[in-house]
């Protein structure tokens, strides 16, 4: 028989006995629901936490430092490290190198000081740090008090709660008023300058070009407070309790530790940076971009590894909540079977009519896999569409609960489209699975046996 | 031996059934040769073994021994596949109790078995409507056997059997359900059907007036056994 005339028949008789059939396929549906919500919450704890690492910019950023920067000033050099001594400076060109590289979407310096705060009054020493532009996006600033830099060189400052608490009884009242940064800028002096013999024999320094350390003031508008502390640990932005725009940051030339050592190397004209972030498009990125960098002469640093694990931890988690999804499925799939099993007794004579008009054990066959394929089909669909909601249901509720503690909103079930295509297709082959037996016991009918049935 | 024009001959056909340790032989080495064109009547009371005969020829059952020869095919030999083949293309049936499926109109019950011939969509059409228009049905395609008098059922059951233009047509006691004067009109039929496409028919009935009015030749079973075969008119 043909496909579309088996179709046709096939939904023909599952009209027939709405009730039963409609039952059984919902029991499928209630399987492939259980099924997809449960993998959705795996799946959206899944997404949550790499968006959340992600954005954190921990996962998708390689650290890159000057090899020579590993060895101590006076410590003389490992054997057979000949690449150190030849390693290169990060300096501004190879910012720019690195900038230039595939999948990289940023290269920023770290930006940190320890300075003077003086607000009202009061002077506060704290740690500063200029954030990147793309900090905006990291998921740290959700949920602040005030809002984020109103411009990549916005002369503004972000507090952390704590530091705002030194400076007021109130923290959110901070927000539009001034502070004042007190720091030490670094400058270099012009070679014609009238004092640099005498700087440079203050310095004991033979070598060309000299660099000037000169108190300066800045006075910031503080747009923001924020509860957590957005500091993310190695390269990012850990420990500092003010922050400012990067560019900002470094349009102030604060003296910085590397300044100390391109003055000892003699080469304070051309300032290098101690170490530099590379920022890249997403995780996968990091190890090709990683070896790129190596291949500059840099070394490297990422949290590449702890990805992997958090993926291990997860594909786990998603094996575990799909056996139990399975488990309502297969307990489903019973349903099938008794619904098919009783369609065979109900329809013993219309299956020897059948054979009598020519009908091979193939086609009836057929016939009964198309029905078990179809209660599959339509329990698949509606069971994602339930699952859906269930998952829903349960963002909506978990929603709810972050409410009520101040937190904000998240998505914990998501449904990929693989995921919609695999349950309803799982749907359909625990089906047919399903209507094996009762389709081979009616294709085996003796057509006379059949036809003698009342 | 099989004659010039045999259409169809069983050879020393048994059929046996096992019931414990009780073997019980419903068709006990029967022969019979059945003419292309001809109209023959399986006759015997119940339990003759007239109906199991019928379903071996029309090759839904197969026999313990011996062989049924359909053009040049021995049917007890044919795989599954081949012997569906042969009730798709070779056979119509007609059945007592109709044997219409009750969830189909009319029309649909006629196209059943175009559809397992798999007969493109149009010419199913044309087929169904050409049939049911022989038998008189064709106002009534649309109705559901439910919606039809005992009579109409049968006549729709036989444009169901001749829809795939079979060779022979076997009716299991076509009149078993119906009044005497429906009864009549069925066997009127299937003369009719007989004469214009010179179609092989065998009927099995018990009753004898029937078989003598309308078939060409009475083959009277008794015990499994044939006991007599004779020409009529």
């Amino acid at each position: 028989m043909k496909t579309r005339d088996l179709s046709e028949l096939a939904v023909r008789n599952l009209r027939e006995a709405v009730l039963r059939n409609s039952l059984t396929t919902l029991g499928v549906a209630v399987g492939v629901a259980s099924l997809v919500a449960m993998l959705s919450l795996g799946v959206g704890l899944q997404t949550l936490a790499s968006q959340r690492l992600t954005r954190s910019g921990l996962f998708d950023a390689v650290f890159v430092t000057s090899q020579r920067n590993f060895r101590g000033p006076r410590r003389a050099p490992p054997a057979g490290s000949e690449a150190k001594q030849n390693s290169r400076a990060l300096d501004e060109d190879a910012r720019q190198q690195l900038s230039k590289l595939s999948n990289v979407t940023e290269v920023y310096p770290q930006i940190r000081f320890v300075t003077d705060v003086r607000y009202a009054g009061k002077s506060e020493t704290t740690a500063v740090l200029g954030l990147p532009d793309s900090s905006r996006s990291s998921g740290a600033f959700e949920g602040m008090t005030g809002a984020y830099f109103s411009s990549p060189t916005a002369e503004e400052a972000i507090l952390q709660i704590e530091f705002a608490k030194v400076l007021s009884d109130q923290p959110p009242s901070l927000v539009g008023k001034e502070l004042t940064l007190r720091y030490a800028e670094r400058s270099a002096l012009p070679k014609n300058a009238d004092d640099e013999d005498v700087l440079d024999s203050m310095m004991a320094s033979g070598t060309p070009g000299s660099i000037s350390i000169v108190p300066r003031e800045k006075n910031l508008r503080i747009v923001g407070v924020i509860e957590s502390d957005p500091s993310a640990g190695i390269g990012g932005f850990g420990g500092a309790r003010v922050y400012l725009p990067l560019k900002t940051a470094e349009e102030l030339h604060v003296a910085q530790p590397d300044d100390l050592q391109a003055f000892l190397s003699g080469n304070s004209a051309k300032p290098s940076y101690m170490a530099l972030t590379v920022r890249v498009h997403s995780p996968k990125d990091v190890p090709q971009v990683e070896a790129a960098i190596k291949q500059l002469g840099f070394a490297t640093f990422s949290l590449l590894d702890a990805t992997k694990s958090l993926r291990l931890v997860f594909t786990v988690f998603d094996l575990f909540l799909g056996l139990f999804g399975s488990l309502a499925l297969t307990v489903s799939s019973l349903g099938i079977i008794n619904t098919l099993v009783m369609a065979i007794l109900e329809r013993r004579r219309e299956i020897g009519i059948l054979k009598a008009l020519g009908a091979t054990d193939r086609d009836v066959r057929s016939l009964f896999f198309a029905e078990a394929g179809a209660m599959g089909l339509f329990g698949g669909f509606f069971g994602v569409a339930l699952g859906w909601l269930i998952g829903s249901a349960l963002t909506w509720g978990t929603t709810i609960y972050l409410h009520r503690q101040n937190l904000p909103g998240v998505k914990i079930s998501y449904i990929p489209w693989w995921l919609a295509l695999g349950a309803i297709g799982f749907a359909i082959i625990v089906s047919l699975i399903a209507g094996l037996y009762p389709a081979s016991r009616a294709a085996r009918l003796n057509p006379v046996d059949a036809l003698r049935y009342e | 031996m099989p004659t010039a024009t045999a259409f169809l001959q069983a050879e020393s056909v048994s059929r046996e059934y096992r019931l414990g340790e009780t073997v019980i032989r419903a068709v006990d080495a029967v022969s019979l040769t059945v003419e292309k064109g001809e109209f023959i009547a399986l006759l015997g009371s119940s339990g003759s073994g007239k109906s199991t005969l019928l379903s071996m020829m029309a090759g839904l059952d197969r026999p313990t021994s011996g062989a049924i020869r359909v053009q040049e095919r021995n049917l007890a030999e044919l795989e599954a596949d081949d012997l569906a083949r042969y009730r798709r293309e070779t056979v119509g049936m007609v059945f007592q109790s109709f044997n219409l499926l009750p969830r189909m109109t009319l029309e649909e019950n006629v196209e059943l078995p175009l559809r397992l011939a798999e007969i493109d969509r149009q010419e199913r059409a044309s087929r169904v409507g050409e049939a049911l228009e022989r038998v008189g049905l064709g106002a009534r395609r649309r109705h559901r056997p439910s919606e039809l008098s005992g009579g109409e059922q049968q006549r729709g059951a036989l444009a169901r059997a001749l829809v795939n233009r079979p060779a022979i047509l076997f009716a299991d006691e076509p009149t078993g359900n119906l009044d005497s004067v429906n009864g009549e009109q069925i066997l009127l039929l299937l003369r009719e059907i007989q004469d214009s496409l010179g179609m092989t028919i065998i009927m099995v009935t018990h009753e004898r007036p029937l078989a003598e009015k309308f078939a060409n030749r009475i083959a009277l079973l008794s015990d499994g056994r044939l006991v007599s075969d004779g020409a009529q008119h």
